[in-house]
């Protein structure tokens, strides 16, 4: 099986690869929008367009957004496996996997609690998301 | 009164449907040019305007020895020839140029083909590809779950896309999947990404398509019967990151799209006596229907269940049997606008008696892009 896709990054997305690394979710915000987040990262925001944008923590705890659970190749993943969008407790959606559960759709109930846990992949580490401990976020 | 100011003179496909290993993708497109201009009795001498998708504008006018004074080739996905056909008419208004070939030609099967269908997205790869929806069954199916939990759509609904479009393919000899199929029969199909099974996603085929538009004053002067634009079509974006959708229960490019198509044609939904939908998976007709506007959300699915859209229903749905059952080489839009042609020129082997208005949509990508048309054999209104 090959390797899993290592993602390209670029200048404005490096601090988000850099935080991975360190164990944190990072997004950009929007300060003329009272620090709404937005994703994926870029110097400007979405919504406004202003260039006031910081570099915030996110909590790391989401939900089950929508899921499939893939028999569809991709290098390096053995079928099945679940692809899922989770809505981050901070409003943004994203993509990950769901690590630590079986890809069943009795274990993936919609709007479970999620927290984030990171993949190491070959240097650098990849914000994936598995149950959260404890329930309910 | 409005009169119709652009026409579809000529349409065909590529001779063979399905299975076609003796050609390349290129081959595929002028297979479908030369059939076009046959059909409305040009040749490529009287061609002065080239558009396609997916593949060199440059290179399929040199194969073919056009010279165009007009070229276009946006390139957004599967419904790009339905964008290309409102670029189109917006040229021979303006003057541009007075013959517009739109040529569609893909080696989905026997995969004869040099490139990329579409432009790799840099958001998509770093942020969403790594995690492996790497092919469309495991990308544009991501909304699915979400949509069912929040509008009540049900997996037998899915399956009753497949059921019906099916009915309609066993009308058309050269649909590639014409046998009858059942609820259970799409339920108990490969699992391919749940919740979707092998029956809901589309057929992978060779094959082509090809149009000429002209300006309509010119419409009489050729053989065939000329199908109308009604409006100037619409078409609109919200981009190659599907996590990035402002919401999983409806496209935001689908509503933009047809918001303007059916305000420039000025029509309403019961002015529309024919419909194709795009697609690629049983899941878009209902985001279509839904998003079109011609039931409320979280509706469609119950609608298509109930049989409005099969063989005899109010509202004809991808009378051809769609990429389910057609044929699907990738961007199938093409296979929609040849279906809207033959309806309206009277002609379809699944005939809607009397159809005298026909609305074609399209997405490009997965939910990333949509185009939409509205085609009429009326030259006035």
């Amino acid at each position: 099986m090959s390797e899993r896709q290592l993602p390209a990054i670029y200048p404005e997305t490096q601090f988000y690869w850099d935080g991975a690394k360190e164990g944190k979710l990072l997004l950009n915000a929007c300060t003329a929008c009272g620090n709404r987040p937005f994703f994926p990262p870029r110097p400007f925001c979405p919504h406004c367009g202003s260039r006031e944008v910081t570099v915030i923590e996110a909590s790391g705890r989401g939900r089950l957004y929508s899921y499939i659970i893939s028999n569809v190749p991709a290098p390096g993943y053995e079928t099945p496996f679940t692809i899922a969008v989770v809505m981050l407790d901070e409003g943004v959606k994203l993509v990950s996997n769901i690590v630590d559960c079986p890809p069943d759709p009795e274990a993936l109930e919609l709007d479970m609690p999620l927290e984030v846990t990171f993949e190491q992949r070959g240097t650098l580490a990849v914000p994936q998301f598995r149950p959260a401990k404890g329930g309910a976020a | 009164m409005n009169r119709a100011t652009i026409a579809i003179v000529g349409a065909a496909e590529t001779t063979k449907m399905g299975k076609i290993p003796e050609l390349s993708q290129t081959g595929l497109h002028a297979d479908a040019a030369l059939n076009a201009l046959a059909d409305c009795g040009l040749t490529v001498a009287d061609i002065d305007g080239i558009a396609t998708a997916g593949h060199d504008v440059a290179e399929i006018a040199q194969y073919l020895g056009v010279s165009p004074v007009w070229y276009d080739g946006t390139s957004v996905g599967g419904c790009s020839f339905i964008t290309l056909v409102r670029h189109a008419a917006a040229a021979l208004e303006q003057g541009l140029c007075n013959t517009v070939l739109i040529t569609h030609g893909e080696s989905g099967r026997s995969r004869h083909a040099a490139h990329r269908p579409m432009f790799p997205s840099m958001q998509q790869q770093e942020f969403e590809a790594i995690y492996g929806p790497v092919l469309p069954p495991s990308r544009f199916t991501l909304p699915v779950l979400r949509k069912m939990k929040d509008d009540g759509l049900t997996e037998e609904q899915l399956a009753m896309v497949a059921v019906v479009q099916r009915e309609w393919a066993a009308f058309h000899p050269r649909a590639s999947a014409r046998e009858p199929i059942t609820v259970e029969d799409v339920l108990s199909s490969k699992m391919i990404a749940y919740p979707f099974r092998k029956l809901m996603c589309c057929l992978v085929s060779d094959g082509g398509g090809a149009l000429i538009l002209t300006r309509a004053d010119r419409a009489k002067d050729f053989p065939t019967k000329p199908v109308y634009l009604r409006g100037a079509g619409g078409e609109s974006v919200e981009g190659p990151m599907i996590s990035q959708m402002e919401s999983f229960s409806s496209s935001k490019a689908f509503r933009i799209s047809g918001r303007e198509a059916f305000r420039s044609a000025g029509i309403s939904h019961s002015d529309v006596d024919h419909l194709m939908i795009y697609d690629a998976f049983a899941h878009l007709p209902i985001y279509g229907l839904e998003d079109l506007g011609f039931v409320g959300r979280g509706e469609a699915g119950a609608f298509i269940a109930e049989g409005h859209t099969r063989p005899g229903g109010a509202l004809p749905l991808n009378t051809n049997g769609g990429g389910l059952s057609y044929m699907h080489s990738g961007m199938y839009g093409m296979f929609a606008l040849q279906e809207a042609v033959r309806q309206m020129r009277g002609v379809s082997p699944a005939q809607v008696e009397g159809a005298k208005l026909s609305v074609v949509h399209g997405v490009g990508g997965m939910f990333s892009a949509a185009a939409t048309v509205v085609m009429t054999n009326e030259d006035r209104w």
